[in-house]
């Protein structure tokens, strides 16, 4: 239980289903003023508290669980180390994947529970299936898509078929004073909401160049390349206007040569996605369905296949702004009862294919450093995008500080 | 339910309840002038007088506080800064390295924010403190050293402390010496004037009394800073409008304790004795921590190898049996207890512990209730520990 209201509701709903349920808020930091302070964040006193009183109002148990050492090690250096190889992390699906359906589901099924509760929006019915929210606009299905089906099996998430506002209503009704707390956005472990500078602490200055994805030419430079984003247009600074006077946009991040490329806006369109690490859910492939590529994301048709620990994603229509280290999940559509999750993969290239664009651009002159690299520039968009600036900052709702209640069922005490 | 849980809290004494209600019901400060006040007054005097009688100490020596924290902290704090306004030389505290926090972070802070050193003394396996260390630290500093503060009984593992001669060798070498004397009270016999200190921290809610009202013993001759400035109520050493009714009950519940701790100690002690063998028998290879003679007859303290104190004590509460991991807590998180550091376990050992604790109202059924449940317990503590193994 974070101190928010997603956790403090599927507390109260798997409690009034019977369940013997004892609420757990996660430490994730030794010293708790080390994150985020204020009423919007976690891991705070403050959260600990109300995540407390939430629990003394539902009438269960009540626990915090040390879990700093674990977070440090698998989403905070996590972190750090994808944007310093140049990836995009997405720390709240780590943290679901290695705290809350691993070390805390672990450690809740030695104990003798049988579940992990939390208050992610999300579908889970008996069939097993991981579908969206009924709530699109909180739907938290793309965080939880890193989950094995071991993991899902003692998951429980009991807020998919509800909106974000009946949450909150409900939370009222029951009595529970966070039911109008402010839903948190920012990276739990981020204290003050800047991830640039948190990165550039951590990983230092690196200064490096900016240059033409076409024609490879040096237009500027850069503290650190880990400080753009895929997408990116202001903030570039850049002295040299572009030939053609239209805006640039940061295309790749390049960590080898400490490289930011940047270049028009068409230069960011891929079409073939390819991600590592798939968890998949048994669907036949090559398959026709949907794909998100980042939190909140919009959704493309595409054809997924999965081979030899790969999964390739060929889309129908292109995508822009493909980071790398951020998750694909494939759907299949589902209105009536919510768009199930085939599966999901970490994101290691976005590249465009040789309908997309069948040629690269020519150089403006002979003299041009080398076509081939500025071909292999724009057709690679592999990419590294700061949450802060990116449309995947809104899945950082996911509450990392804890949004966990175990759950009990009835024969739990005899599970092994 | 099994409460074995008495040093954290204990329930109140009927008798104190009693008084405390029929004290509550009446009006009147006792620092006014008029009947009502008076009245008040006397009930608080007779209150003190009680207290005294029944500690070995003379009733202007008891300063009434808020409890055990504040009587802490007026002792070390308040004995450091009148001694070192006598003499800037006195910039010296000296503490055992199992106190309470109450006593340690105060110390600490003197150090932090008065610019005061400290010695921390060590203590032994057992957890207690070796009089020939505090003969060495005050031939060391004698000239420099404000005030020693050592518990009578620790809190977590229940060791007695040799106050008497840590008091005498402090007295000796002109240096005042508090003694925390909150866990007891009532346990083993306390006289504040026999034992030589000069100040003693006792509270109510750890002897039947209600939570919120405790006293310094203060010998008169004992300069004090107050920390808390006002109407100068108590000796002009401690300001605030005197509970009544707590202090009443307080009164009570220290008398009716102490009356009773010869009797108390006898069955206390043998049920405790009773609960370490059974402990031992449903878990093996438990450590028990602590003393075997010099301690607190309720206490009981044990270390269970490959388990965390904090998933046995979730899995008990479970069961409905309630004890402690006896360690300090931020944002609930356990820390490991500096008292098994300090006599010496390693960090898994200390995280591993948990503290029983009987009181008055402790039965063989309290203990019977613990030995169903704890190998259960234990046994799924030790597969939880697995958890944190990485993979």
């Amino acid at each position: 239980m974070s101190g928010g209201v997603d956790s403090a509701v599927a507390a109260a709903r798997a409690h009034d289903a019977g369940h013997d349920v004892t609420g757990v808020h996660l430490a994730l930091a030794r010293n708790p003023q080390t994150y985020r302070t204020g009423a919007r964040g976690c891991c705070t006193l403050e959260d600990s508290r109300d995540a407390r009183r939430a629990a003394d109002v539902i009438g269960i148990p009540f626990y915090v669980w040390d879990m700093a050492d674990q977070f440090h090690e698998s989403v905070v250096d996590d972190f750090v180390a994808e944007y310093a190889a140049g990836r995009t992390p997405n720390p709240c699906l780590r943290c679901n994947e290695k705290i809350k359906f691993e070390a805390v589901l672990d450690r809740a099924v030695a104990l003798g529970f049988d579940a992990v509760v939390t208050g992610h929006h999300a579908r889970l019915g008996a069939d097993g299936l991981l579908r969206r929210s009924v709530d699109h606009a909180k739907d938290q299905s793309y965080v939880l898509a890193v989950l094995t089906g071991d993991q899902l099996s003692r998951a429980v998430f009991p807020l998919g078929d509800s909106t974000k506002a009946q949450v909150r209503d409900e939370a009222a009704a029951r009595g529970l004073a966070v039911a109008d707390k402010p839903d948190s956005h920012d990276i739990c472990f981020i204290a003050d909401g800047d991830t640039k500078g948190f990165l550039q602490r951590k990983l230092g200055e690196a200064p490096g160049d900016i240059v033409d994805g076409r024609t490879g030419e040096k237009l500027g430079t850069h503290d650190g390349a880990y400080a753009y984003t895929v997408g990116q247009r202001k903030g570039l600074d850049l002295r040299v206007p572009a030939p053609d006077g239209r805006p640039r946009y940061v295309l790749s991040i390049t960590p080898v040569t400490n490289t930011v490329t940047v270049g028009p806006r068409e230069d960011l369109e891929v079409d073939v996605v390819t991600a590592t690490r798939p968890i998949w859910h048994g669907a036949e492939t090559p398959v026709e369905c949907d794909v998100q590529l980042r939190a909140h994301g919009e959704v493309v048709p595409a054809v997924v296949t999965v081979a030899d620990g790969t999964l390739t994603a060929r889309l129908l229509s292109p995508a822009r702004g493909v980071a790398a280290g951020q998750a694909i999940v494939a759907y299949r559509r589902d209105p009536a009862a919510g768009d199930i999750v085939l599966g999901s993969a970490t994101i290691t290239e976005g590249t465009a294919s040789e309908a997309l664009r069948p040629s690269a651009p020519a150089a403006p002159s002979a003299s041009a450093p080398s076509a081939s690299a500025s071909a292999s520039a724009s057709a690679s968009a592999l990419s590294a995008s700061a949450p802060s600036a990116s449309p995947s900052r809104d899945d950082l709702a996911v509450r990392a500080g804890g949004s966990v209640a175990v759950a009990v069922g009835a024969s739990g005490d005899d599970r092994g | 339910m099994a409460y074995l849980d008495h040093a954290a809290t204990t329930p109140m004494l009927a008798e104190a309840l009693e008084a405390y209600v029929a004290a509550a019901r009446e009006v009147g400060n006792p620092s006014s002038l008029h009947a009502a006040g008076r009245h008040a007054r006397r009930l608080v005097e007779e209150s003190r007088e009680r207290i005294a009688a029944a500690l070995g100490a003379r009733p202007s020596e008891v300063v009434f506080t808020s409890g055990g924290t504040e009587s802490d902290n007026l002792a070390t704090k308040g004995i450091f800064w009148a001694r070192r306004s006598a003499s800037l030389n006195h910039n010296r505290v000296v503490a055992s390295a199992v106190e309470h926090h109450a006593v340690m972070d105060a110390v600490e802070w003197l150090g932090t924010h008065e610019g005061a050193q400290i010695s921390w003394l060590p203590v032994d396996s057992g957890g207690r403190v070796d009089p020939s260390a505090v003969a060495a630290v005050i031939d060391q500093y004698a000239d420099e050293i404000a005030v020693i503060s050592v518990q009578w009984a620790n809190n977590e593992v229940g060791t007695l402390q040799p106050v008497h001669e840590l008091a005498a060798l402090a007295a000796a070498a002109g240096i005042p010496f508090h003694t925390d004397a909150v866990q007891a009270v009532g346990q083993v016999p306390v006289d504040f004037t026999a034992s030589g200190a000069a100040a003693m921290t006792v509270t109510g809610h750890k002897v039947g009394g209600p939570v919120g009202v405790g006293a310094l013993l203060l010998g008169r001759d004992v300069a004090c800073t107050p920390l808390l400035h006002g109407g100068g109520q108590e000796r002009d050493v401690r300001s605030g409008t005197l509970d009544t009714a707590g202090v009443v009950a307080f009164a009570t519940a220290v008398e009716t304790t102490v009356k009773s701790q010869v009797e108390y100690a006898a069955r206390v002690g043998a049920l405790r004795d009773d609960l370490v063998a059974r402990v031992r028998a449903a878990v093996p290879d438990v450590i028990c921590n602590g003393m075997t003679g010099d301690r607190l007859p309720g206490n009981a303290h044990f270390s269970f190898p490959g388990c965390e104190g904090d998933a046995l004590l979730l899995l008990l509460d479970a069961a409905g049996i309630y004890c402690s991991t006896g360690s300090a807590c931020s944002a609930g998180v356990a820390q490991p207890s500096h008292v098994l550091i300090a006599m010496g376990a390693d960090d898994d050992r200390a995280r591993s512990s948990l503290r029983f604790t009987l009181g008055h109202t402790s039965t063989t059924a309290d203990i019977d209730a613990l030995v169903a449940a704890l190998p259960g317990a234990v046994e799924r503590a030790r597969r939880a520990t697995a958890w944190k193994t990485p993979r």
